[in-house]
């Protein structure tokens, strides 16, 4: 760890805490004002857009309507990406002739699981990548099959997240809101003014965007090389705003084209957090007592700061048994290079990549500067907790908002009986079915990590079989020993946490795991969020209960150390049984000298 | 618990009467029984892996097994046993007072006869075939039969069957007085009482059932934390199930060690899931019921006393309640030129046969002047009674007529004789009128206004105090009172009330509790007339008096046995307590799991990934307790979660200690003790079971 390390995460933190209120407050003006927000140039896209659906937008739906809309929403949409994977080859936009007959020889065939596979993964914002962009997708298809639904699940998210604000701001009612015009503003209002700015940004960094064909460079030794180009920028910068993570470029934000300079790392980092950060205000300004926003926010920057320092720490510790061959990995005055450098990009150096790392897995990014599968066995424990924790750390765009009121709801459900009333949050009393609804977005995801990654480990399917080519789950992976465990268990912990990076390390391209991937992270989307509606619907039903002396204060330190406890035991004690055979275990045998 | 104790329980017991305990035990078995152990998830998936181990350790007996690994199932399948016998000890435990207190109900249920009267003739039948409508005698030393009114006479009855009060009360027709109840026992004269409920619905009916928990349905809260332990349960159930294929895995890729049994995975499951709080939540809910029967309060349903514990209004009546109930006299104020000794002496004289409180405090107040209480049977002494059209009460002594009474019927008197009153005795009236006082003037024909005696209510001790304690917990006290606002506003600043509703009616009473009830505030409440029923009825929590009306009874959701609406506070606190506990040993339950992963983990994979030779693997570094060997810290683990279950009985049937004071410090100081502690308690427990096992050679050393 150098000091430059930790001014460049203090920084970051510094940076986030001062945009959290304007976007916050930006966020509640777009959704929750009263008199409807508009903007003289955009407006008029929201009137047609409305028209040319044919959506009454001033329509208050109840719950079971809103979940049904974005639900169909997302079965067409996950349709039409399917469609257009599968039909990339007759499509134009196909410089490369990727899935026609003069495809490149590098080319990767879009089968029917990579296609289900990766159109359930942008539809659920998960950004799981089973292909390599640059060797498999059209031009088109990575637009409008994929930068598509960046843009479309990252609205769903906040639609989602604002809906689960209304039942706690709204009293006795029965609507939720209207899902197509959250929707819309969301895109309209939110999304596109901030990507339309950030991707000139990045192209004035060096981020192409492009529809040329790849480039055949001669390179000085005389070799030839072929650079993969493409509309990048426009991509890129929805990929880290609404925490998608889904690189245009198999390297995702370790690639120059995507992540060209630290200026762009700084900011597509900063991207992640943004609008998850901003939601905490616009649940507080809502509600009427933005304390409640920022003790959730106080709480995502402690779990936020332990996972950096965890990460940092022994990252930049590195790996004894390196040190003790006498090869230099101690820290040079200027760069940030000591430590672990396996995996990592020496123009970010240690602490923007274990930064990087521990922000894009908070969050449902799942965008990566460096490679998690080369991360030390502790630092790479930081990213599955993360993603185990269901993404509550800022999270996933909107995401990352209501999971973490989930767990503040069974927080007040704990502990709040031991102040000797019913349990309250923000005025709204906690009772069976809300304590229903937030047990089943808990064990959703505990179910679909644990049983997937249990059958992932164990299946034994027979050599050269369609499901698995490779044979048994196993032989899919490239590492030995508990390494090997943590791969499997990242793959699903990934899935369903909608995250989608990888620590790779693992051959998913198999209709076996795109399936059961696939499952995990409609579960992980789908599965989540329809009780999260319910619980909306049956907190805006109710009536406020105005807070008392004798009521558990929600906005003070005791309910944040509270808070945190409770997410660390409920949530992540589940998982601490497979993490001790996986990074735990593996952590003992390197530190005894064994390596996978 | 000094706070609780202001109005002392009547049965305080020990906690472990030696006759409940062996019931108890007994109790615990039977409870075995499937169908009921099914409703409670927890404690169910208990007894399913007790199940499983059985089977297994007979399998294992069958085949031969080693010593020492038929040793430790044997155990561990005990244990699992003992833990679900432990929870069910826990209920049967706190049924067991109810029970107990039923039986002796019942006992004074059994063979009563009622004298029936049909066409002016007697019969005699059996008390359990009369029906409502029915009319019967019942006679100096019988026992009355059933609920009714008294339609005729007036009685002293013996309530001690239902409110263990011995004192007697009395029974007359008409007026609030008028209920009886079945099982009590006329001790003079007699009463003739028209049977108001049909047989097996008496009072004493419901109270049996009540006490013996036979109706006991789960509360609201209850059934929402038993979704939360559920939830846990199936959560910690994929965790440990997935445990098994995850270490074949890992065993295939260590090439060492070796999976872990059953015996070992079930040990596991029951530790990691909630069995403390699962076991003893039932327990905790029959507890907190009980508790608000030995403050001598019929809870008609555990939903009341928790929906108590909610409360954020207190509707209090004034009289009774906040103050000693009757007014009065606390000073006399002459007229100019009136000696204070003469005005004394007026006053007294005209309320010696006065035989309201009022009259009498005022020969008490007298008394302070020197004025002995007289012997008035000269034939010459005339009393003239209160009626409601003179407004005045007074003597004709020797020609002299003094009167007392309303201020402006004094006024009226005087205005007859042709006399004129005083201004300074006016300004005395409207002072002690605005200071929430009653002024009474007294006057005499020979010199006319003599002064005016100042009546107050007197507001009773300590309820300042409890008032303000009631406040720090969050809720607000109104006062009730019939008086007008200017009275009552002056009673409520000296009692320290939040509020007030003066010149309250029942329609006023009930807007009042809606108006609270749409802001989201639950209410509680006393009452005991029959124009009480509706709000009664209405308030979340609403408490009649056991003197009360019929209807009065039968609107509220708790009767208090002993008529006393100050208690209202101590059932509030009780129902606090009850949700304090829940949440206390939850919160314990679930900081215990820390500990026991760092006991059971290193056991079930101390032997992965180790090098040849070598006992154990990199795992056993996790072993933070130093436990002595795999089977040790298993069965160490399994024996703290059991007994901790017994080790928690008295506080769950106790309930936790509860102070009054705001959210934040309740929450303050539970969290240590059960939060922290909670998570640090098991570490040396775990330790020392391990040491006393290994002790007694029931676990191999190392």
């Amino acid at each position: 760890m150098t000091l430059a390390g930790w001014l460049q995460i203090g920084l970051f933190a510094i940076v986030l805490l001062i945009l959290t209120k304007p976007v916050g407050n930006y966020i509640y003006l777009v959704l929750e004002s009263p008199d409807r927000f508009s903007v003289p140039l955009l407006t008029p896209f929201e009137h047609f857009t409305y028209k040319l659906f044919g959506v009454d937008e001033r329509k208050d739906m109840a719950w079971k309507e809103y979940a049904f809309a974005l639900i169909a929403f997302s079965l067409v949409s996950l349709i039409f990406s399917y469609a257009v994977l599968r039909a990339q080859g007759f499509l134009p936009l196909n410089p490369m002739h990727f899935s026609t007959s003069s495809a490149p020889s590098y080319a990767t065939e879009m089968t029917p699981d990579l296609a289900f596979n990766t159109a359930v993964s942008f539809t659920t914002n998960t950004n799981w990548q089973a292909y390599v962009g640059e060797g498999t997708m059209s031009y088109l298809s990575q637009m409008l099959a994929l930068a598509f639904h960046n843009w479309v699940s990252a609205a769903a998210g906040i639609s989602v997240a604002i809906a689960l604000v209304r039942g706690f701001a709204r009293k006795n009612a029965s609507g939720l809101g209207n899902f197509w015009a959250d929707m819309t503003r969301s895109c309209l209002y939110i999304l596109l003014p901030i990507c339309f700015v950030y991707s000139l940004v990045l192209v004035a960094q060096g981020v192409p965007q492009t529809l040329e064909p790849y480039v055949n460079a001669v390179t000085l030794e005389g070799k030839s090389q072929l650079i993969p180009l493409g509309p990048v920028a426009s991509q890129e910068c929805i990929k880290m705003l609404g925490t998608n993570g889904g690189g245009f470029f198999n390297a995702n934000s370790a690639h120059p084209f995507e992540n060209p300079t630290p200026f762009t790392n700084f900011i597509e980092m900063l991207s992640i957090f943004l609008i998850p950060a901003g939601l905490t205000y616009t649940f507080g300004k809502s509600i009427n007592d933005t304390r409640q926003g920022w003790a959730l926010l106080i709480v995502m920057y402690i779990l936020w700061f332990a996972g950096v320092l965890c990460t940092y720490y022994f990252e930049g510790k590195g790996n004894p048994n390196i040190s003790q061959l006498h090869v230099q990995t101690q820290a040079s005055v200027l760069g940030d290079n000591g430590g672990n450098m396996e995996g990592k990009e020496v123009r970010f150096g240690n602490a923007n990549s274990a930064l990087f790392a521990v922000v894009t897995t908070d969050a449902s990014c799942g965008a990566i500067n460096c490679q998690h599968d080369s991360l030390t066995p502790l630092a790479g424990l930081v990213p599955l907790i993360n993603m185990q924790l269901g993404e509550i750390v800022f999270g996933g765009v909107g995401a990352g908002l209501y999971g973490m009121l989930v767990y503040a709801i069974l927080t007040v459900f704990i502990a709040g009986l031991m102040v000797g009333r019913t349990p309250e949050y923000v005025g709204k009393k906690i009772e069976k079915k809300e304590v229903k609804m937030a047990m089943l977005f808990v064990l959703g995801a505990a179910f679909s990590i644990l049983i997937f990654t249990a059958l992932a480990s164990v299946w034994n399917f027979p050599e050269k079989s369609y499901w698995n080519a490779p044979g048994p789950t196993f032989a899919n992976i490239n590492n030995a020993g508990p390494h090997g465990l943590s791969e499997i268990l990242y793959a699903f912990s990934s899935g369903t946490a909608n995250n989608g990076s990888a620590f790779a390390g693992i051959t998913a391209n198999t209709p076996f795991y795109n399936t059961v991937v696939g499952l995990a992270m409609w579960i992980g989307r789908f599965l989540l969020i329809v009780p999260v509606l319910a619980l909306a619907g049956s907190l805006a039903g109710k009536k406020y209960t105005p807070p008392t002396s004798g009521t558990f204060p929600t906005h003070g330190w005791m309910f944040v150390v509270i808070l945190i406890s409770v997410i660390l035991i409920v949530g992540a004690l589940t998982f601490f049984p497979v993490l001790t055979l996986g990074p735990i275990v593996e952590f003992f045998l390197m530190k005894s000298g064994h390596l996978f | 618990m000094d706070e609780l104790d202001i109005i002392p329980k009547k049965k305080a017991k020990p906690l472990f009467e030696p006759n409940i305990v062996r019931r108890a035990m007994k109790d615990s078995v039977m409870k075995l029984n499937p169908r009921l152990l099914a409703k409670n998830p927890v404690m169910f998936v208990v007894a399913v892996g007790s199940a499983v181990t059985t089977i297994l350790l007979i399998r294992n007996l069958i085949e031969k097994g080693t010593a020492q690994e038929l040793l430790f199932e044997v155990q561990i399948t005990l244990w699992l046993w003992f833990t679900v016998l432990f929870a069910n000890f826990a209920e049967a435990m706190a049924e067991g007072r109810g029970k107990a207190q039923a039986d002796n109900l019942k006992r004074g249920r059994k063979e009563a006869m009622a004298r029936r009267v049909i066409n002016g003739k007697d019969e005699m039948i059996l008390a359990t075939s009369l029906r409502r409508g029915d009319l019967v005698l019942v006679q100096a030393g019988e026992v009355i039969p059933s609920d009714g009114e008294v339609v005729e006479g007036v009685a002293t009855v013996n309530e001690s069957a239902i409110t263990g009060e011995s004192a007697p009360v009395i029974r007359e027709s008409g007026g609030d007085r008028s209920a009886v109840t079945g099982g009590t026992t006329v001790l003079s004269d007699w009463l003739r009482i028209r049977i108001t409920v049909d047989p097996g619905q008496t009072f004493l009916d419901r109270m049996i059932a009540l006490v013996e928990g036979a109706q006991r349905q789960k509360t609201p809260n209850e059934i929402a934390l038993d979704i939360l332990l559920a939830g846990l349960t199936i959560i910690f159930l994929f965790a440990v199930v997935t445990l098994l294929p995850y270490s074949i895995y890992s065993v295939r890729a260590a090439e060492s060690g070796k999976a872990p049994d059953i015996f070992s995975l079930i040990a596991l499951l029951v530790c990691l899931i909630p069995t403390t709080i699962g076991g003893l939540l039932s327990a905790i809910g029959i507890a907190g019921m009980d508790r608000v029967l030995q403050y001598n309060v019929l809870a008609m349903s555990g939903k009341a006393v928790e929906a108590a514990g909610d409360v954020d209004t207190l509707l209090l009546d004034k009289t009774g309640t906040i103050t000693l109930g009757n007014r009065q006299a606390v000073e006399f104020v002459p007229a100019s030129g009136v000696n204070v000794q003469e005005l004394a002496d007026a006053s007294q004289l005209s309320s010696l046969s006065d035989e309201t409180p009022e009259g009498r405090s005022i020969v008490v107040l007298a008394k302070q002047f020197g004025l002995r209480e007289r012997e008035l049977s000269d034939k010459e002494v005339q009393f003239i009674p209160f009626t409601a059209q003179t407004r005045m009460s007074g003597v004709n002594v020797q020609g002299r007529e003094i009167r007392k009474g309303a201020a402006n019927a004094v006024f009226k008197f005087l205005e007859e004789k042709g006399m004129k009153v005083s201004t300074d005795v006016e300004r005395a009236v409207t002072t002690i009128a605005q200071s929430g006082g009653t002024p009474l003037a007294v006057a005499d024909n020979v010199r006319g206004i003599l002064g005016v005696i100042h009546l107050k209510d007197v507001v009773k001790g300590g309820m300042k105090e409890r008032f303000q304690q009631l406040r720090a917990m969050g809720i607000r006290t109104i006062m009730i009172t019939g008086d007008n606002s200017l009275t009552a506003a002056a009673i409520a600043g000296e009692a320290g009330v939040d509020d007030f509703l003066a010149e309250a009616t029942p329609e006023t009473k009930m807007q009042l509790i809606l108006k609270e009830q749409t802001g989201g505030r639950l209410v509680a409440m006393t009452g005991d007339g029959t124009n009480d029923a509706p709000a009664l009825a209405a308030a979340d929590v609403g408490v009649a008096m056991n003197t009360g009306t019929q209807a009065a009874k039968e609107a509220g959701n708790m009767i208090d046995l002993d008529s006393n609406p100050t208690k209202l506070i101590e059932v509030v606190q009780i129902g606090k307590q009850l949700l304090m506990t829940r949440g206390a040993l939850t919160t314990f339950s679930i900081a215990n799991d820390v500990a026991k992963y760092f006991a059971i983990l290193p056991a079930m994979f101390g032997t992965l990934y180790a090098v040849s030779g070598q006992p154990h693997g990199p795992l056993w570094a996790l072993n933070i307790m130093r436990l002595h060997s795999p089977e040790s810290a298993i069965l160490s683990a399994v024996i703290f979660n059991a007994f901790i279950i017994v080790a928690l009985i008295p506080l769950a049937l106790r309930g936790v200690q509860y102070r009054p004071m705001s959210g934040e410090a309740l929450l303050a100081r539970n969290l240590l003790v059960y939060g922290v502690g909670g998570l640090l308690i098991p570490f040396p427990a775990i330790w020392l079971i391990d040491q006393i096992v290994v002790l007694l050679h029931l676990a191999p050393v190392s």
